[in-house]
């Protein structure tokens, strides 16, 4: 790729700056617009180059999407827009576009030659905001900017509204007392406190100072508070307006809680389908995850605990988690992780992060792996499947939809609730969140099917990639087709040994693996391997996973642990708003996600084969790591996951240590769920389960 | 000679080799690239030998993978549609059209015109741009009637 000729370094400052606030565009504007051009087309590639040149746009060019992600990552608020084709060798333009979506939550315009019907609603589906058809030109180049603005604009437009804290305000929210109260959002705003009071848009996004729009993060007590109210009210009779009301969040609107009951709808309807198991947990998510987990057969404490994505999942659903799942026992070898072939778009942070397979494309379910997390972006079913089968992680944790706005590709599939996470994708990222995480998943569809499980995350990482590797973290319950299958090259223990995740099997569950724990645990160790959430490129080959996705901003998500922290980071830049993955990167998935995570890392990373062998051991550790439940969901963890996972393949020796490590201590999630949106501390699972997501 | 230019240039045209694409490309020509639509023509030239013989072996190998050569061909048409190679691009959906319905036949032939159009436009086009090169910068592009 060259670098946008043009200005000089991407993410030109100012420009950034300049588009800050949508009423605020420079004069100039759209001059400088950034985009970052994807096609594996040469001839097109050069002169869709220099069209928008000729717009005045700063361009960058790149002929596959596995760098075109990197670059994304790297430069994190390098870009306004992003242009891709649809039909690419190394991914899936859809994959990329969902990853996109969790991780960086930039506007995504898709071409093709093909004028189909299907492919443009497939487009629609998985959240571009145009679709072109070749050959392009240059009138229908000069108009993109609208998009971007566009974008901001209804980003900024939630911030306001809810508060949404920015990115950069993620951190905060990951102390997971992030309420959602005035005071909170007061307190999460770093920037826009005052701005809220005044009312003062401008001011906020200027204070926010990030291009990206802010979406409402649904940290896991708001989603708590959320998910009270509508069982208060009924599932049934859950209005909006009734639950607004009952909630009582000042800040929050009308619409941030139909979209956010959208998603978690699906994700009901999701775990029901997954599992039979009616929701007696008390959390409604926490029902799912009974169900979910159901096969997993041994949901010891571990992977409820981790799946109590992002703290959602109070210990005592944790409790009851463990009980059906123990009571299940299912074999649940196979619970070929349903990872959300669609792009689980575990905004679980910790999905991404945990596979520590630093493949991309884990990242890219990962970002997936919104799942769970507070605000499913735009379930849209596309979303779940990871696009990178990496996720596949069955992370039964909570199947949220996962899908965070836009991009809730595979959704780890957390059991908690599944909010459309899986949606038709592959939820794979099943994340046996305890908690009912609505898996932002950003369309990344995490493929993470990986149930959760509490114990050994077994996180069926079902990659689609075919690596199905059900991880099945005991107790976790398979995840619904996983069609993700993570490349975890951990297929191989498809059985999560009781506690122990057999991780062996379960690809890469790391994905989702709940931060919870995670962070904890993995910060140190698995920064490199698990790193779901990057490791969801290792999905490259999966070409599901949206890596980063994992941006999972699921709070909690374990990612925030070492893991992620490091390339958590980088992927935190997944939908600010989304709690990326939810709980995703909850630790909770007490080492044993993280294991699966690891495991779908090393899964995922196979796609690079990274270490296949370890990432088992990984997700062993995932699982084992204790989950404490905090997840947070950091999207910065997440985007350090991401960025280990990338880059190092998380070494996956680090990996296992740290996984081996945590699963000593597999801490009973402290259901703190850190995890601004759902804390996925099982998010081991969902980690893992982020990388694997489903492709589609 | 540059009546000359003109004259081949709007020929391609209305015999259909070039579309309005064509002119696209030519409008983006300018003075910091002003060979610029020469470039990219070479540029589809190369990359599109290259699938052109993709094509050529899957064609070999029986039976067909109709699904393989269907993909083959998509992308080839997305290049070749966009620097306005309009016969080319025909013959590419035809070929697509034969894929779809699994005729085999109706593929062989397909590619073997396909290749004859492809063959004759690359002749057409070097002549063009030799042409061009000794003329000096085009003029303005005029929309084919």
């Amino acid at each position: 790729m060259n670098s946008s000729g043009g200005k000089g370094s991407m993410s030109t400052a100012s420009s950034s700056a300049a588009w800050k606030a949508v009423d605020s565009v420079p004069d100039q504007f759209p001059a400088g617009l950034r985009v970052l051009v994807v096609d594996d087309d040469p001839t097109c590639l050069i002169i869709l180059e220099k069209m928008l040149r000729t717009c005045s746009y700063e361009v960058t060019k790149c002929n596959r999407a596995e760098t075109a992600l990197a670059t994304l990552r790297e430069n994190k608020n390098g870009f306004d827009i992003v242009i891709s084709d649809v039909h690419m060798p190394d991914m899936d333009g859809f994959k990329l576009l969902e990853h996109i979506g969790l991780e960086m939550d930039l506007p995504v315009i898709m071409m093709s030659a093909d004028d189909g019907k299907h492919v443009v609603m497939k487009g629609v589906t998985h959240g571009a905001c145009d679709y072109l058809i070749k050959p392009v030109r240059m009138e229908a180049l000069k108009n993109i900017w609208q998009h971007v603005i566009r974008k901001r604009k209804n980003g900024w437009k939630d911030l306001e509204q809810s508060g949404s804290v920015e990115e950069g305000d993620r951190q905060q929210k990951q102390s997971e007392d992030a309420e959602y109260s005035s005071s909170a959002n007061e307190g999460n705003w770093k920037s826009s406190k005052k701005r809220k009071d005044d009312d003062d848009e401008t001011e906020d996004r200027d204070d926010t100072s990030t291009l990206k729009k802010p979406r409402v993060v649904w940290s896991v007590e708001l989603h708590q508070q959320f998910v009270a109210a509508v069982n208060q009210l009924g599932i049934d009779k859950a209005v909006p307006k009734k639950i607004l009301e009952l909630m009582n969040v000042p800040g929050l609107t009308r619409e941030n809680v139909a979209s956010h009951l959208q998603k978690y709808r699906l994700y009901l309807r999701r775990l029901s389908g997954v599992s039979p198991h009616a929701n007696n947990l008390n959390n409604s998510f926490m029902n799912p995850q009974d169900e979910t987990f159901g096969p997993l057969s041994s949901v010891n404490g571990l992977d409820l605990q981790a799946l109590a994505a992002g703290g959602q999942l109070p210990a005592q659903c944790l409790a009851t988690l463990q009980a059906a799942a123990l009571g299940r026992s299912t074999a649940k070898s196979s619970i070929p992780m349903p990872l959300v072939d669609q792009r689980n778009i575990f905004s679980f942070e910790n999905p991404k992060l945990r596979f520590g397979e630093g493949q991309q494309q884990l990242m890219n379910n990962n970002k997936q792996v919104n799942l769970l997390h507070g605000i499913p972006t735009t379930m849209e079913p596309k979303q779940l499947t990871t696009s990178q089968s990496i996720g596949n992680i069955n992370m039964q944790v909570a199947s949220h939809g996962v899908q965070s706005s836009q991009n809730n590709s595979s959704l780890i599939n957390m059991q908690v609730a599944p909010h459309g996470v899986q949606s038709s994708q592959n939820n794979s990222a099943l994340m046996q969140m305890g908690q009912p995480q609505f898996a932002h998943a950003p369309r990344l569809p995490l493929s993470v099917g990986q149930p959760i499980i509490s114990n050994g995350v077994a996180a069926n990482v079902s990659t689609q990639n075919g690596i199905r590797e059900n991880i099945r973290a005991p107790g976790y319950n398979p995840v619904p087709q996983t069609s993700s299958m993570l490349n975890f090259p951990m297929n191989h223990a498809s059985e999560l040994p009781g506690n122990s995740f057999p991780l062996g099997s379960t690809p890469g569950m790391s994905g989702c693996i709940s931060k919870g724990t995670f962070q904890e645990d993995f910060n140190s160790e698995i920064k490199g391997s698990v790193g779901f959430m990057p490791s969801y490129d290792i999905f490259n080959d999966l070409n599901q996973h949206k890596p980063q996705s994992w941006e999972l901003q699921n709070v909690g998500m374990t990612f925030d642990d070492s893991r992620h922290s490091n390339s958590l980071q980088g992927n935190l830049d997944l939908s600010q708003s989304v709690l990326v993955q939810q709980g995703f990167s909850s630790g909770q998935m007490s080492g044993q996600n993280r294991n699966a995570a690891l495991v779908s890392k090393a899964m995922l990373s196979a796609g690079d084969s990274t270490e296949p062998g370890n990432p088992l051991n990984a997700s062993q550790h995932l699982n084992s790591l204790p989950v404490d439940n905090t997840i947070r969901v950091k999207t910065e963890s997440v985007a350090d996951v991401t960025d280990n996972l990338f880059i190092d393949h998380f070494g996956q020796e680090d990996l296992m240590s740290a996984l081996l490590k945590q699963q000593q201590g597999i801490a009973p999630a402290e259901n703190e769920f850190d995890f601004d949106g759902y804390s996925l501390d099982n998010i081991q699972q969902d980690q893992i389960n982020g990388i694997i997501r489903t492709d589609e | 000679m540059r009546r000359q230019l003109a004259i081949m240039r709007q020929s391609l045209f209305d015999q259909g080799y070039l579309d309005e694409q064509f002119i696209e490309l030519e409008e983006l020509q300018d003075d910091a690239n002003p060979n610029f639509v020469e470039e990219v023509v070479t540029l589809y030239f190369r990359d599109s030998a290259r699938l052109i013989l993709n094509i050529q072996q899957a064609l070999e190998r029986k039976p067909f993978d109709f699904n393989k050569l269907d993909g083959y061909m998509h992308q080839f048409k997305g290049s070749s549609s966009s620097i306005g190679a309009n016969k080319v691009k025909a013959e590419s959906t035809l070929f697509r059209e034969y894929c779809r319905s699994a005729n085999a036949e109706g593929c062989l032939r397909a590619f073997q015109q396909l290749k004859k159009e492809y063959a004759t436009l690359r002749k057409k086009l070097e002549a063009y741009f030799q042409l061009a090169r000794q003329t000096g910068p085009l003029e303005t592009a005029s929309r084919p009637k």
